[in-house]
Parts: structure tokens; sequence; C-alpha cells
């Protein structure tokens, strides 16, 4: 790796590091815990989707467990930040999420062993079931899990390196950024170990890795391993964050988040799984505080996804790089523009459906208003059904159209790129 | 004595309404190596379509209705989603059914609200049909033993005596040389979507008014049917059929065990209690675990025996 | 290629719907209170329940004139998805925007992190404090050994419904079938069900004392098995949700004949599964039905059932949260201002005549309400019936507030002022 490929991870490191004071909340002097909220939680999914595509993309096994080991981490961190508390474990806070990862890996270790002699479905079903086990144990165990309440900690153990004490949101962040460097670069130089490309050849190519010597089954197990080992990380860091670990943590959705923030963001390129661990993020806690029903969007968006764009949102971002090398970039703007109308008055009719009808059936009872695009809206009247239906038939037919158009430019585009390398 | 008969009886009906649902999947599954995650979705819909149905109709013409928009759905689902996607991978197909089980699931809820809907058993079938020890066993169950074993006749008879049962058998197996020998594929892959969706609408409305119709019902049996699908192992009929049976025993004859392993150890002087956690693992009844077992059996059949129990290739 | 028209159709997917539905700017006459339920997923219907309820309370009480010269309160809600970690994001929302009161009801989980989290943030944060106000998180720990200054619970806890259960069953019964549901709410009701049978009712033999798997199990027919080998006259259990509809109607298809004395048989959706099955066999304790109004000739109360029969279509039950927003208004005026910690001492000890004419009490040591509960029969004789059933709730019993004061554990740290 050159330099040059660390710059656009100074840049995040920047980006990141500089967004909470975007938001800095000047008349009252503190900052916006919300956001702050949102941010941490990208941080940490963006270590549960990175660790996950360890599997997922790097070594293509389909795991369903993955919360399994986040969760596990959490448990574990809670416990060590208990025992702290009661100066029983002299580490520095910062060094915490290490120790809940070794915990996680010994879990993965065991799982692994298990797990990890098998490939493809029976690997996913194995992997589903460890993962279900694992969730009801852990609302029926009270010694570790603390049953349906979960356990509790206080983060303020007065431990640090640094002399902090953690008390307010921007600190954890800070924490969380840190180690979600850490552990993003970590993998980040794992896929260029030897282990690495051998995971890849075992995804590629299965026979031909044995061929070559090399026990893919021992290969699996390191690389789950490690993924077990850095979800850990991530786990220890929510209970930081939270400063209580729920049975949610090891559950099975958040095992589908984690496949799907990989399968949305990109499993083929490295950052992939961050850009779908941020717009997974956005959607849980940001649109799911406006819409009710932001689960229908969740799922059309995947539906959308898997239809149109299998390389994920990094895929759709590199297709564009030999255009951007060759300087071509700037035909594609007027089509983008011309796109732009059709698909918003697409989306805007869809959204206005979808609310009105879950207004009629489910909102109205609630004594709530209807708001609509920041206007109010009488769902009992003709008059936004209609809008709303013709925005959505109007705008699919046009948008039908000019993404016929746009195609055809793109490889018109395209076409002229290769006709020039030739 | 008494309670074992009729958990015996009560587990037959719960493992053959397993089966109505499990064999559809098992053979979409098998097929076309899609987890169809949306299964238990149109389960859902099975139910909540017949309770409407019912409510203008009556249950009899729901028995026919339901199923058949759901096979219209599945049919639909296919051609227009899943083929298109099939392209894209395994992984891809299977988190389009994801995706689905989010719209299926929020659809439910806007279009009949979220509390339960009162869809009633017939009041044909609405008496016991025996006593037993004192217990009463319900018509409408013997009813739906009758549905699961008439759709058993069905199916066995479609796949063994007609033309397109003998290509789905073939495309079981080895997809790849029914294709080469020319038949259509894609179009024995609709029918057998459309197909395994009417069976879980079937399911869903004799298992609506069995259980109750509501919002949550897809998330309650979603699970249990991967396990007997998995557990039977891929491109078996008869194997899902063993592995519903055997499920449907485990999860009624679990309940009825109050012992534990420390009870089991007691005789050999090994006083347990619960008071750290591989005591309080060690001291739960059976009874209480009971829903732990199927998944358990699954892991330990993958872990042993990874193409299930009567699998005819590795999953 | 398709992606990328696809990619511009999900950016704007995303901008789209960050425009929809957005909360409405409020005027400065409002006081907002942070409502945190899950709105959205399997327990949705639970929060939304929740929120007819209170809109319609709210409409009443915003009518009868607000805090600080009749100013109206107005709810803003959050999705807690019932999982605590969404709950301590939009907690932190809430403190953001500066809302004053944080109202939560559905799930001890989601609570009893909620506690610790309030008390932690206003410990850190003096000058942004909340007061939680716990709407329905039931676990009797939350005002016993987890007690806080900033939690104010307005609803009978576990332990005061155990013994509103016990004290009501009939002479009669002799031996119960305990059963409850694995997870925190139904394993504290054994607790408190074993506990107060062997204190009031030391004649009622227990036959077994059963936890079930938490809405896992599709088919109750063996557990009926059970019950009917048992012998057991009553069946006493905290089940609620898919878990009592498919218990009872396990034991109707047996034709099991047994009481069925049931801690929540009467929230919304209850009545509808349960059906004719549950005719003059079925018991439940609640705070409030439709049909104690017109018992008691009590013509607002009658007023205000009719009111939300004309709007809802389940029972309204919790007569509690009339009581709530009636105090909160009261100790806001008292206070003065919306400022957590002068509110939060304004509701110690606070005394308040409910709409039914009875004493409830705000009790300073715990934080915990202490109002009547009754046990009601669900039969076809009642005069309004719940959820078109044609069966509806019948006081049978009335436990007042002083028969529900119960010792607590809790040693409050107050705040220095």
């Amino acid at each position: 790796m050159t330099r040059r490929d660390w710059l656009p991870w100074l840049i995040v490191a920047l980006i990141a590091a500089a967004l909470p004071w975007a938001f800095y909340d000047w008349p009252h002097h503190r900052h916006a815990g919300f956001v702050l909220g949102m941010l941490s939680q990208m941080g940490l999914m963006t270590i549960l989707a990175l660790s996950y595509n360890m599997l997922l993309g790097q070594a293509g096994l389909f795991s369903l467990c993955h919360a399994t080991f986040f969760g596990f981490g959490g448990y574990a961190m809670v416990h060590f930040l208990n025992a702290a508390g009661d100066n029983m474990l002299p580490v520095p806070m910062e060094l915490m999420p290490l120790l809940a990862g070794l915990a996680s890996l010994g879990l993965a270790i065991v799982f692994g062993s298990m797990a990890t002699k098998q490939r493809a479905t029976a690997f996913a079903m194995i992997t589903l079931g460890i993962g279900e086990l694992v969730a009801t144990a852990a609302l029926m165990f009270h010694h570790f899990f603390g049953g349906e309440g979960g356990v509790k900690t206080d983060r303020m153990i007065d431990q640090s390196l640094f002399h902090l004490t953690y008390s307010s949101g921007i600190q954890v962040y800070y924490l969380i950024l840190a180690w979600t460097f850490i552990a993003a670069i970590l993998m980040r130089l794992l896929t260029i170990t030897p282990l690495g490309r051998m995971a890849n050849a075992c995804r590629d190519n299965f026979e031909r890795a044995q061929f070559m010597g090399y026990d893919p089954r021992m290969v699996r197990f390191i690389q789950f391993a490690l993924a077990g080992f850095f979800a850990g990380i991530g786990g220890g860091l929510y209970a930081i964050t939270y400063e209580i670990v729920t049975f949610d943590a090891v559950a099975s959705p958040l095992s589908a988040n984690a496949l799907l923030m990989a399968y949305i963001g990109g499993t083929m390129v490295f950052a992939g799984p961050v850009l779908g661990a941020v717009l997974i993020t956005l959607l849980q806690s940001g649109v799911s505080l406006m819409s009710n029903s932001w689960l229908i969007y969740v799922g059309v968006l995947f539906i959308a996804m898997v239809t149109f764009a299998p390389t994920g949102l990094s895929g759709i971002i590199l297709a564009h790089q030999p255009l951007w090398r060759a300087g071509r970039l700037s035909r594609l703007a007027v089509p983008y523009l011309r796109l732009l109308p059709a698909g918003l008055a697409v989306v805007l009719g869809f959204v206005g459906l979808v609310e009105l009808l879950s207004f009629l059936t489910i909102g109205a009872e609630q004594g709530k208003r209807l708001v609509l695009f920041g206007s109010p809206v009488d769902s009992t009247s003709a008059w936004p059904w209609a809008i709303t239906g013709a925005l959505l038939l109007v705008g699919g037919a046009w948008l039908h159209k000019e993404a016929h158009r746009f195609s055809r430019v793109w490889e018109a585009v395209t076409d002229d790129l290769k006709d020039a390398r030739a | 004595m008494d309670v074992f008969i009729i958990s015996l009886l009560n587990g037959l009906v719960y493992g053959m309404l397993l089966f109505m649902l499990a064999s559809g999947l098992t053979l979409i599954f098998s097929m076309m190596g899609v987890l169809n995650f949306a299964h238990a979705s149109i389960y859902m819909l099975g139910a909540y379509l017949a309770f409407e149905t019912s409510r203008w109709v009556g249950f009899w013409p729901a028995l026919i209705v339901a199923p058949a928009l759901c096979g219209l759905l599945g049919a639909a689902i296919e051609v227009w989603g899943l083929r298109r996607v099939h392209r894209n991978g395994h992984i891809a197909e299977l988190l389009f059914t994801f995706g689905l089980v989010f719209i299926i699931g929020r659809s439910v809820q806007m279009g009949w609200g979220m509390l339960p809907e009162p869809y009633r058993v017939p009041a044909l079938l609405d008496f016991p049909l025996f006593t037993l020890y004192g217990l009463q066993f319900p018509a409408y169950r013997a009813f739906m033993l009758l549905v699961s074993a008439g759709m058993l006749g069905a199916i066995w008879l479609l796949l063994k005596r007609t033309r397109i049962g003998l290509i789905i058998q073939a495309a079981l197996t080895h997809p790849d040389m029914v294709a080469s020998l020319g038949h259509n594929v894609p179009q024995v892959f609709t029918i057998v979507f459309a197909g395994g969706c009417l069976l879980a609408g079937l399911a869903g409305v004799i298992g609506g008014n069995y259980q109750s119709t509501e919002p949550g019902m897809a998330d309650a049996m979603g699970p249990i049917v991967f396990v007997v699908v998995v557990f039977g192992g891929l491109g078996s009929l008869a194997g899902c059929f063993i592995a519903s049976i055997i499920m449907g025993m485990v999860s009624t004859f679990a309940v009825v065990i109050d012992a534990s392993v420390a009870d089991a150890l007691r005789p050999f002087g090994i006083a347990l209690r619960a008071d750290d956690l591989l005591g309080e693992i060690l001291t739960v009844p059976v009874a209480r675990i009971g829903a732990l077992l199927p998944l358990l059996m699954m892991v330990l059949i993958l872990l042993f025996r990874p193409r299930g129990l009567m699998g005819t290739r590795d999953t | 290629m398709k992606c990328q028209r696809i990619l511009a159709a999900i950016v704007f997917a995303v901008l789209g719907i960050a425009v929809s539905a957005a909360p409405s700017r409020a005027a400065d006459d409002t006081i907002k209170i942070g409502y945190v339920d899950p709105l959205s997923g399997p327990f949705a219907a639970t929060g939304s329940n929740f929120l007819k309820v209170f809109s319609y309370v709210l409409g009443i009480v915003n009518a009868e004139g607000g805090p600080l010269g009749g100013k109206k309160y107005e709810l803003v809600t959050f999705d807690s998805k019932l999982q605590p970690a969404e709950a301590l994001i939009a907690l932190k929302s809430i403190t953001d925007q500066n809302l004053p009161f944080v109202m939560h009801c559905v799930g001890s989980n989601v609570g009893s992190a909620m506690v610790d989290a309030v008390s932690k943030h206003n410990a850190r944060n003096p000058d942004n404090r909340v007061i939680y106000l716990n709407c329905g998180a039931l676990a009797t720990e939350l005002t016993n050994e987890q007690c806080d200054f900033w939690q104010f619970r307005f609803t009978a806890n576990v332990d005061q419904r155990a013994v509103a259960r016990i004290k009501t069953l009939p002479k009669s019964v002799t031996s119960v079938y305990v059963m409850n549901q694995d997870y925190l709410f139904g394993q504290s009701v054994q607790k408190a069900t074993v506990k107060y049978l062997a204190q009031y009712r030391p004649d009622i033999k227990v036959v077994a004392d059963e936890l079930v798997p938490f809405g896992k199990v599709q088919d109750f027919s063996p557990y009926v098995a059970k019950i009917k080998a048992s012998g057991a006259q009553s069946l006493v259990t905290s089940n609620y949700d898919r878990d009592l509809n498919l218990l009872l109607k396990a034991g109707n298809d047996a034709g099991l004949d047994i009481r069925y004395d049931v801690y929540l048989a009467h929230q919304p959706g209850g009545p509808t599964s349960i059906g004719a099955a549950g005719d003059n066999r079925l018991t439940s304790v609640m705070e409030f039905n439709d049909n104690v109004p017109a018992a008691e000739n009590n013509e607002a109360a009658q007023k205000f059932v009719d009111g939300f029969r004309a709007k809802a279509d389940f029972n309204f039950i919790p007569l509690d949260y009339l009581t709530m927003f009636r105090m909160l208004t009261a100790a806001i005026n008292k206070a003065g201002s919306t400022d957590a910690l002068k509110v939060a001492l304004a509701l110690e000890g606070m005394k308040m005549t409910d709409l039914m004419g009875d004493e409830n009490i705000m009790r300073a040591e715990d934080h915990q309400l202490l109002s009547p509960l009754r046990e009601a029969v669900f039969t076809k004789s009642a005069k309004l019936d719940a959820e078109h059933t044609g069966l509806g709730w019948k006081e049978e019993a009335k436990l007042t507030a002083a028969d529900l004061t119960l010792p607590t554990t809790c040693k409050m740290k107050r705040p220095t002022q």
C-alpha cells in the first residue's frame, strides 16, 4: 500500500472528527446529543459491517450469527467495566475494547471450530442455529446475560491513559472513532497478508486452493475467529456508549443488519460496508423518527439494490472510476440531471402514497396530524391521493424513458473509452 | 398416559401444519437454492386474506380463494422479481425475499391494522369430535389433519404421476441437466414458487384460526419452518415430512417434561443449585427450553450430517 | 447502465423520506413531552394503542386548561423499537430539544434502561435535566432496588397487581396453576404471585408453577393437557397478547373447565382474540373499565368513557393516565415552571382525587403511584361490551389505594439543591 492509498483514510478521519462540531449547539454550549449518538452508532456499525465483510466479501462465508460476537463482546465489556468499577481490573478505559475483543475471539474459536467445518448453506444454517441459541440463552440465563433487562454498568471508572472521565458523549465518540480506525486499518492490512489472499482464493475456487496445499477449513476458521475478534471490539464500544447491553445485541435482527450493511455498501470493495453502515444507521435512527413506515422504505431499498445494483453503493461509484480517469465524467452530467426530476417524482409519489395509506389505517386513530413534505394534509379528501398517485404513475413512465436514454449515453461513453484504449 | 396420547395427537396436528408450510419451502429451496425468508409472510397473508374473504362469502370459498391469491402473488414475485435478481447471485435473492418480509409485514399492518383479527373456526366445524381422558379433541383439528393429508396425497400424485412432476423431481437434484435437456426451467421455477406460495397460503387459511391472526404471526412461524427444511434435507419431500412430524412432536412433548439435567444427576449423588452459570444451565427444566430444542437438533444434525436427515445432496 | 439511475433514485429516496411527516413546529404555548415506545415492528400495536389513549386523554386535559395559564401538552413521538439502545438514542434527541419530560410505557427492559440513563444524564448535565414519566414498565424493582429520584411511575406495579389478583380470588378456589412467560416481567409476576399466595391465601395449593417461552409457543394444547392432569381449579397467569390468546384458545378447544384468573387480559386485542370462549370464566385485574361509571352513577366518567368509545375500537382501561397528566399540571403550576427539579419535588407526595372520586397518592419514598385496582369478569351480561365482541368487563371487586400500599425497599438518593 502506497502513501497515496492512505489519503482517503486521512480525509475521512478529519471529516469524522470535525462532524460533531458542525452540529454544535452554540446557544446552549453543548453538543447535539442526537447527532453524536447517531455518529457513535455509525462508528459501531462500521466495525460490525467491516468485520462481517471479512466473512462475506473476503472469504465468501455467509454467516448469520455475527451479532453473537458483537453482543458477547458487549456483555463481556459490561462485566469488565463493573469489575473495574469495583477496583478489580486496573486496565485503562482506552484499552478495554481490546479485552472485549479477546473475549469474543474466545467464543468465535469455540463456535468457529464447529461451524467452519462446513461451507455454503450448511455453514449459513449452523450459524443461524448458533445465533438463535445464544439469543434464546441470553434471555434465559441471568448470571451472565441478565435476562431481558440486560446488564448495566457505569463507564466512569476513573481509569484513563489521558485522564478523561468519559462523562460526556463527545469523549466517547472520539474513543469510538479511534478504535474504529484502528480496527479498520488492521482489517485492511489483513487483506494483504497471505491469510487474506488465501481467504479470497478459497472464496473464488475452493478446490484449487486445496490443491495449492492450503487447508481451506483452517483459513475459514482463522478468518471466522478474527472477524469475531473485531466484532467483539465493536461490541465493547457499544457497551461503553450505552452503558447497558441487552439481548438485542446478540439477537438475529442485528446479524441481519450486518449482512444488509455489508451488501448494500458493496462487499467487493474494502470500504463498501462503511457506506452501508452509514446509510442503514441513517435510515434506522433518522428516518424512523419521521415515519413509522420506515421498514417499508428499507424493504423497497433492498429490493431495488439487489435487483439493479448487486455490486452495492461502492460498486456503483467504482463503475465511474474509468470515466473519471479519462476525464469523460462530464458527459454524464446532463443525463444525470435529467434523471433527477423523474426520480424525485417517483419517490415523492411513493412516499406520499405509503404515508397516506398508513395514516388512514393506523395514524389517524392516534390523533396525529399528517404532515407530508412540511405541510399538513387531510388524508380523507381525494386531492392528496390523486396527486401522489399521478406523481407515481407519470414519474414512473418518465423515469423509465429517461433511464433508457441514460443507459444509451452510458454505453456510448464506455464504448468510446474502449475505442480510445484500443 | 393420558397426557401422552393427547400430546401425540396435538403434535401430529402441529407437525402437519409445519409440513404444509415447509413442503413448499423445501421445493423452492431445493430447486432454486433460495431460502425464501418471506415464506412465513405469505402464510400470514393467507390467513388475513382468508379472514377477509370469509367475512364476505364464508369460510369454504376462502379455503380456495385465499391460497389461489397467494399462488398468483408468488407467480408475480417470481416472474417480475426473483427472475431478475437470479443473475445477481444467491445472496441477492435472499436479500430480495428479506425486503419482501418488511414490505408484506407493513402492508398487512396498513391494510388490517395492528390488533388481532377475529378470524374464527367455521360454525360447522366448531364442536368437539371426541373426548379423551376428560379433554376434548376439536373437530377443526381433525379437519386440519384431513386437509394436510389430502395435500400430501395431492403433491405425491403430482410429483409421481404427471410429466411436470417428473421434471420438477429431476430439477430438484440435477437442475443443470434438466435445462440441458431443453426443458423450460424458468417456467418450472415459476410453477414451483407459485405452488409453494399456494401451499403457504393454504396453511395460513387453516392455521390462522387455529392460532391467532395478527401481524406477529409471520415472525413467530418463520424460524421453525427453516429449521424443518434444513433438518429434513435438501431435495427430499420425505425428509421434510419426517422432520415436520419430529419437530411437531418435539415441541409438544418437551413441554410435558418437567425434569432437568440436574434431576437426572441427582440419583448419582450430584446436587446442583442454580447459583452460578453452570448450575443455572443444568437446573433449567426441559419444558422451559422446549423452544430451543429444534434449533439444537438442527445444529447437531448439520455438524454430523451436513446434507440433513434425508437430503439427496450437500446443502 | 441501470445501476446509475437506481443510485439516483436511492439518493432521492433518502432525501424524500427525510421531509415526510416531520414533526410540526410548536409555538411557545406548548409543553412538549418526549414519548418513546415501539411504533414499528412486531410490537408496534402496543405503542400505537398507547398513543391513541394519550391523544384522547391529552385532548381532555388540554381542554380543561393546561398548566401555567393554559399551556397545551404536546407529545413528540420516538420509536423505541422495544430496544434499549434505540430508546437511549431517542432520549438524547429529547434532551437535545430541551424537553423537560420523557414518557415511556412498553417494556420493563426499556424502562430499566431508561431509569438508569435518565439518572446518569441528570447527574452529568445538571443544566438540562429531564423527568422520566413511567406509564407502563411494571417490574417492581424499578421502584424498589433500582428506584430513582427522576422516575415517577404512574401505574400499579407487579407486586400491587399480584396483591390485587390474589386478594380477589374467590374463597372457593383451593388449587391454582401458576403460569408465566419466561422473561423479566413474567418472572417478576411469578415471584410476586407465589409470595402473596403464601401470605394472603395459605389455603390455596399451588399445583404447578411454570414458565413458558415468551412468544415462542405455537400450540398451547400440551400445556392444557398438563393443566387438566394437575386438577387445578384456576389458572393464574400473566401471559398476554399472543401467549394468552393461544392459551385460551387451546383451553377452549379442549373443553378445559377451569377459571382463568389473569393479569392482563383486558389489554387491547385481548377481548377480540378470546371472544365468547371467555364468558364468565375469565377475570382480569385493571385500573378501570367501561362499565365502572354506570355502576357507580358517575356522569362525568360516563361522558369520558363514551367519548373514547366513539373514537377507538378498544376499551379505555388506564384511568391512571388521566390522573398522571392532572398531577403533572398541578406540579408544574406549583413549581411555576417546567424545571425538572422543581416539578419533581412538587410531584413527590402529591395527592389527587381521580375521576371516580378515589384518592391517588404519588408516594414520596419510591415515586410509585398508589391508586385503586379493580377485578372484573369477562361476561355477556356486561352493559358495554369490549371491542364489539358482545362481552364486556363487569367489576367484581375493588381494592383501594390503601389496600395496595406495600412496603418499599427504595433508598432514594435526592439531588442536593
